[in-house]
């Protein structure tokens, strides 16, 4: 048998705080073959990453493996001692995590984080290890392989500290390689040079692989076979093309059918331009501190419309959102509520200038006060605004949780006792209790399953249907705001590099920026991560990173069109082109970049 | 990194003078003045006017507040109420046995206190560490007197095999020395020792709950080195801070410790001093400890700016 | 992340999940000896606090009182009662005077933020430069001793500690989503606080209590043990253990008995406290490895 990894019937349990054990994995069984790479995918909370990493015999804090057989090279890592089984770690199995930041440790030079393992386990000495590693540094394409080990992990770029994750975990040539998530913390145009990082030195050593992830599209590019999980069992296996092609279970359909629509496909209506704004800001400029986040950015929302803000993490979406709502006061710049200049303080404007803009939170989790019931979040905007109280704040109560479709019965319950999709469902109930004109709703589904979310959306679209209710819905997935966008504003680095009707903005012309963006979504074609990564685009784009501030156009360090000696001095101004679309770019408007890669 | 340091340092002069602000203010400006302290209660107002006038208690407070932090900063530290004597000279010839006690104290409860903290963290959840952890937890909430006492009860008392009495002489030998201050010294060191212990292991504890721990964990380290190697620079801060505290905590410590074990130390003087309201002397004394204190937690400060890597190795 | 409904119980009283432990409730049933004592004591002491009830002083256990006599002659046993009523109404007091204080200004100055925080955190600090014990013997210094200054001084210094507790809890959860939220909807500060924040910092406030509480009693009988506390012909702990210390070479107990009944209050106490948060804490990584 060639199987590196064989797994029989593994049970794992886990216990909350001061409860009891509960199943978490029940009854799964996988192999895995020399060279093979084994993708797990599944929900939140299905119990993809204790399945990988029991594979090494390691149960999380608070977890425990409770029962099954676990085959590494031919030998039941259960039945060895605690100490044997730990010395496999590290030396025949490693691991890469889904944060890099999180998983360096700070206080040690990252060259000696990559060969530790190796150098404990007897594989050599510290300079031969070392120079193996400047090997793999090169061959993951990092820049500076022979210093990028003398930094520490704060030095280094996320994307970077990612693939140096990868050199760790190959330092001591393992036999099986788990990757867990390695990518999602990553932003598009980051990813794609790590996943083709990971990809090809998986394929050179020769390595078993299991790959954890949740999105289907990278799945397609990396895996030679799938296990589809749900609630800690098993769906679904097998090779990637007949999963992706012809999902034989009911759930994989589901999670199929969920996955976001690829941009261009959609075709708007135009926003109609006659329509006043409910949101108008105008050259707003602010940060924290000292910082500068957003520079003179001007966006409109017209009533009744949506209006999707993108862009990669850190470039000042939340800020803008925080702007406009008045928790963040601006330093320049002007906000018109309805027609109305609205104070910069959320403390110095009137009420119902306050209710006709809610804004609705990332983290459904947080985003409720957990000590009070569901009935007293959603019924205090009512008597807030409204000024309803006992019988009649309690029917209206039931009416908003049946808006968003969820029983009347929930008003009883605290936040703790919903699942992530309810929590979300309820704050948007919470923003839609002011009655609102505009609802700013901040990544609202990016910390929910592709499942919950695309029932989210549809909520979304529902209601601005029912009620006329207008968005500004800010995200950095671009799929989900082209299917349901009608204007686009995309930010880079606190600025506004392109905008207009969303058409417009996601047919060519395009700002560089935002042609990296397109071209960088994952596709669910086999292959299309070879044929991106080659492109001189996302190789230019892997080698900067973002800098807020920048003098001159903020993208130029990683753009392949820069001009030298205007771009990265002169910051270009947003240049109106045909139909409502407006590009910040230096380049004339024939030269920018079209379609095709 | 510089820069971080200098602020740190001017951050601690400052707040040096604050305090000393709160000090002369409570001693001085609020109730009554020196001269009626002085004077006590068998004062006559013409008694009264002519002391304040010799002192200059008439002038503005904040005149004689400068002046008091300009003797202060040139070691002139007043002259007793109740002894006449300069101050400076008085708690000079306290100074070394309070010192010494701290200092013992603290070489024996810092290494020790570490050492404990992190076999306690490396046996998490273990029976060394539950154990630990009880002692610690009831010794923190015992009274220093009551350590104290009972060793002094168990060791002096009964079985006779060290002094009850913490006076030294000159021409003590060695074990002469040991016999006197061995229980003293013992007392302070568990009064601070179970406390830094208690944080060092909590520090390093909150750091394994860090993906990198897990992540080191995951290389098939042993414990040892994960403990040692991984956690404890990060948890440095923390423990450093912690060790500060403490360190000028022992000033609390040591007073009790004094007059258990009848030292004749700065806080006996301290405390003799508040007995008979001898103001320019609890002046004197809470300014020396307080300076202490916070230097002690400058040095603190300092150590840890200094090593982290974020700051050392800017981007 | 998650849908993970099973383990995020709601969490409705700050005790819920709390189940007792044999060490809960035998420091409870300490606690709750003393208290009963300390309500009933006059009724249950066989003497008065200030009796002379025998020529022979420092007699030992049995001679004289249950528990012996003090240096004048008095009945340790009966002092040692009306003791526990001094010893935990002054601690309950200023404990209740620092949180008054401590929490008042640390949740003003989280929400406050700007120059009043700036200026209270800074005069704070400026009196937290001192060991607490210095910063009591100045006070006394300067004032003499009496309950008042006592009672405000030991206040006083105990909410430093309780201000930086409630400022901290302040500033973390004045971040979270949902204050944020109360925020942009336009609430004022008091429903901000009174609502959001302080329902949500009552477990950390209660522990603080009782770590506070602690605090108090042995700082009070630290400085009753050195005479700078309650005065005689009161009886209090501390003052016992002061007041009969020479008897400890005459073989009396009568200065080590109270010793031992502060013990026996704060270390129940402290065990008390230790258990209400212990459902915080978790395993760690490093007992997964031996498993
Ligand atoms: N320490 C723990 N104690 C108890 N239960 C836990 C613990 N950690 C995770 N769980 C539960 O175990 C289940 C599976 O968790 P796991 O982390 O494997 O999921 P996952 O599929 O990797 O999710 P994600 O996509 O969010 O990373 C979830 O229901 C989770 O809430
Ligand atoms: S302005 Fe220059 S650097 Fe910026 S996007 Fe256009 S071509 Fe690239
Ligand atoms: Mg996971």
């Amino acid at each position: 048998m060639s199987d590196i990894l064989t797994i029989k019937n593994l049970r794992v349990e886990g216990r909350p705080p001061g409860g009891t054990y509960v199943p978490i994995v029940k009854g799964v069984s996988l192999n895995v073959a020399k060279g093979e790479v084994l993708a797990l995918i599944g929900e939140s909370g299905s119990g993809k990453s204790t399945i990988s990493l029991a594979s090494m015999g390691f149960a999380r804090p608070g977890c425990r493996i409770s029962g099954g057989e676990i085959w590494l090279n031919g030998r039941d890592i259960m039945k060895l001692s605690p100490h044997d089984r730990h010395a496999l770690r590290g030396n025949e199995v490693s691991y890469v995590a889904q944060s890099a930041a999180a998983s360096f440790n700070p206080a040690l030079r990252i060259g000696k984080q990559v060969i530790e393992a190796p150098l404990w386990h007897g594989a050599g000495d510290a300079a031969t290890l070392t120079a193996t590693a400047v090997d793999l540094y090169r061959k993951l394409d990092l820049p500076n392989p022979d210093t990028v080990g003398n930094k520490f992990p704060h030095q280094v770029s996320g994307g970077q500290l990612q693939r140096l994750m990868a050199a760790m975990a190959m330092s001591c040539g393992p036999d099986l390689l788990i990757l867990d998530e390695p990518t999602t913390a990553l932003d598009v145009t980051t990813q794609i040079e790590v996943l083709k990082a990971f990809k090809d030195i998986i394929r050179d050593q020769g390595t078993a692989a299991i790959y954890v992830t949740h999105d289907l599209a990278v799945v397609a590019q990396v895996a030679d076979r799938i296990l589809v999980l749900k609630n800690g069992e098993m769906v679904e296996e097998g090779p990637t093309a007949q999963i992706l092609h012809d999902p034989q279970h009911e759930y994989t359909r589901t999670l199929m059918a969920a996955v976001r629509p690829a941009p261009h496909l959609v075709d708007h209506v135009d926003a109609s331009a006659a329509q006043a704004p409910v949101i108008s800001a105008r050259n707003i400029t602010a940060g924290y501190g000292a910082l500068t986040i957003l520079s003179d950015v001007s966006v409109d929302v017209p009533a009744a419309s949506v209006v999707g803000v993108i862009g990669e993490s850190g470039c000042g979406k939340s800020t803008l959102a925080r702007v406009v709502a008045g928790l963040t006061p601006l330093r320049e710049g002007e906000i018109k509520l309805d027609g109305k200049v609205a104070a910069p303080s959320v403390k110095d404007r009137p009420r119902d200038t306050l209710k006709d803009c809610q804004i609705v939170f990332q983290m459904a989790d947080t985003a409720l006060n957990p000590r009070q019931r569901i009935g007293d979040i959603l019924g205090r905007p009512l008597e807030f605004y409204q000024g309803l109280k006992g019988r009649a704040r309690l029917d209206k109560v039931g009416e908003l949780l049946e808006l968003v479709d969820l029983p009347r019965s929930f008003a009883s319950r605290f936040p703790g006792e919903l699942s992530g999709g309810q929590k979300q469902r309820i704050n948007l109930a919470r923003a839609l209790a002011a009655d609102p004109k505009v609802i700013l709703c901040d990544e609202v589904t990016s910390a929910l399953d592709t499942v919950v979310a695309a029932g989210v959306i549809d909520l979304l679209k529902t209601l601005k249907d029912k009620l006329g209710v207008a968005y500004m819905f800010i995200s950095h997935d671009l799929s989900t705001v082209a299917s349901f966008a009608d204007e686009v504003v995309v930010l880079y680095a606190g600025r506004v590099v392109e905008k207009g009707p969303s058409k417009a903005v996601f047919s060519p012309p395009f700002h560089p920026y935002t042609k990296l963006l397109l071209s960088s979504v994952p596709e669910m074609r086999q292959g299309w991560l070879e044929g991106v990564a080659d492109t001189g685009e996302a190789k230019a784009a892997s080698a900067g990173s973002v800098v807020i501030g920048a003098k001159g156009c903020p993208f130029s360090n990683r753009c392949t069109h820069v001009i030298s000696g205007t771009c990265d001095t002169v910051a270009p101004p947003l240049r109106v082109l045909s139909d409502g679309l407006e590009i910040a770019c230096h380049l004339p408007t024939g030269e920018l970049p079209d379609r095709g890669l | 990194m510089h820069r971080i340091i200098l602020t740190r340092l001017a951050q601690g002069v400052l707040t040096l003078l604050l305090a000393s602000i709160i000090i002369f203010g409570a001693t001085e400006i609020l109730p009554g003045d020196v001269a009626e302290a002085i004077l006590g209660q068998s004062r006559t107002e013409e008694a009264l006017a002519t002391l304040r006038e010799e002192m200059g208690l008439n002038r503005p407070a904040i005149v004689r507040y400068f002046d008091w932090l300009g003797g202060m900063v040139q070691g002139d530290l007043g002259t007793s109420l109740a002894t006449k004597r300069p101050v400076a000279d008085m708690i000079e010839s306290r100074m070394w046995n309070t010192l010494r006690l701290a200092l013992l104290a603290a070489a024996i409860s810092v290494p020790l206190s570490l050492a404990l903290g992190l076999w306690s963290a490396m046996r998490a959840g273990g029976r060394v560490d539950k154990t630990l952890a009880m002692t610690t937890l009831a010794l923190i909430a015992v009274p220093e007197f009551f350590i104290g006492l009972i060793l002094m009860k168990v060791f002096a008392v009964e079985l006779k095999w060290l002094s009850a009495s913490a006076n030294t002489r000159p021409y003590f030998d060695f074990w002469q020395n040991a016999r006197a201050l061995a229980l003293p010294v013992a007392t302070l060191s568990f009064a601070v020792l179970a406390h830094m212990m208690r944080m060092t292991r909590s520090s390093v504890i909150n750091i394994f709950t860090s993906p990198y721990m897990e992540m080191a964990a995951l290389k098939g380290l042993p414990k040892r080195r994960l403990v040692v190697l991984h956690a404890l620079p990060n948890a440095l801060s923390p423990i450093l801070t912690v060790i500060a505290l403490n360190l000028s905590y022992m000033v609390s410590g040591v007073i009790i410790v004094e007059t258990v074990f009848g030292v004749p130390g700065l806080t006996r003087l301290l405390v003799d001093g508040v007995t008979l309201r001898d103001i320019p002397l609890i002046q004197a004394c809470a300014m020396i400890f307080g300076a202490v204190y916070i230097l002690l937690n400058l040095l603190a400060d300092v150590l840890s700016i200094m090593a982290n890597p974020r700051l050392r190795y800017p981007k | 992340m998650s849908d993970a409904t099973e383990f995020a119980k709601p969490r409705a009283s700050v005790f819920a999940g709390l189940r007792l432990t044999r060490t809960a409730i035998f420091a409870g049933g300490i606690l709750l000896f003393w208290l009963v004592l300390a309500l009933f004591g006059p009724w249950i002491a066989p003497h008065g606090e200030a009796d002379i009830i025998s020529t022979k002083t420092f007699a030992p256990i049995g001679e004289g009182g249950w528990l012996g006599t003090d240096k004048l002659g008095r009945d340790v046993f009966s002092r040692l009662i009306y003791g526990v009523r001094t010893t935990l109404l002054l601690a309950l007091v200023t404990t209740v005077i620092s949180f008054t204080f401590g929490v008042t200004l640390g949740f003003a100055a989280a929400i406050l933020k700007g120059w009043f925080d700036i200026v209270v955190s800074r005069i704070v600090e400026a009196f937290m430069a001192f060991p607490s014990t210095l910063l009591a013997l100045v006070v006394i210094g300067a004032f003499g001793t009496s309950i008042t200054v006592l009672v405000l001084t030991v206040g006083l210094v105990l909410s430093t500690s309780v201000f930086r507790v409630s400022r901290a809890l302040g500033y973390d959860i004045g971040v979270m989503d949902f204050v944020e939220a109360a925020r942009a909807r336009g609430e004022g500060t008091w429903w901000i606080l009174t609502r959001e924040i302080l329902p949500n910092s009552m477990a950390p406030l209660i522990a603080e209590f009782g770590l506070r509480f602690t605090f108090s009693i042995l700082f009070l009988s630290g400085l009753s043990f050195l005479g700078l506390g309650v005065q005689e012909p009161a009886a209090d702990w501390g003052l016992m253990v002061q007041e009969n210390v020479g008897g400890l070479f005459l073989g009396s107990s009568a200065a080590l008995i109270p010793a031992a009944c502060i013990a026996s209050l704060t270390v129940s106490m402290n065990l008390l406290v230790d258990w209400f948060q212990q459902r915080q804490q978790g395993e760690t990584v490093l007992e997964k490895i031996d498993q």
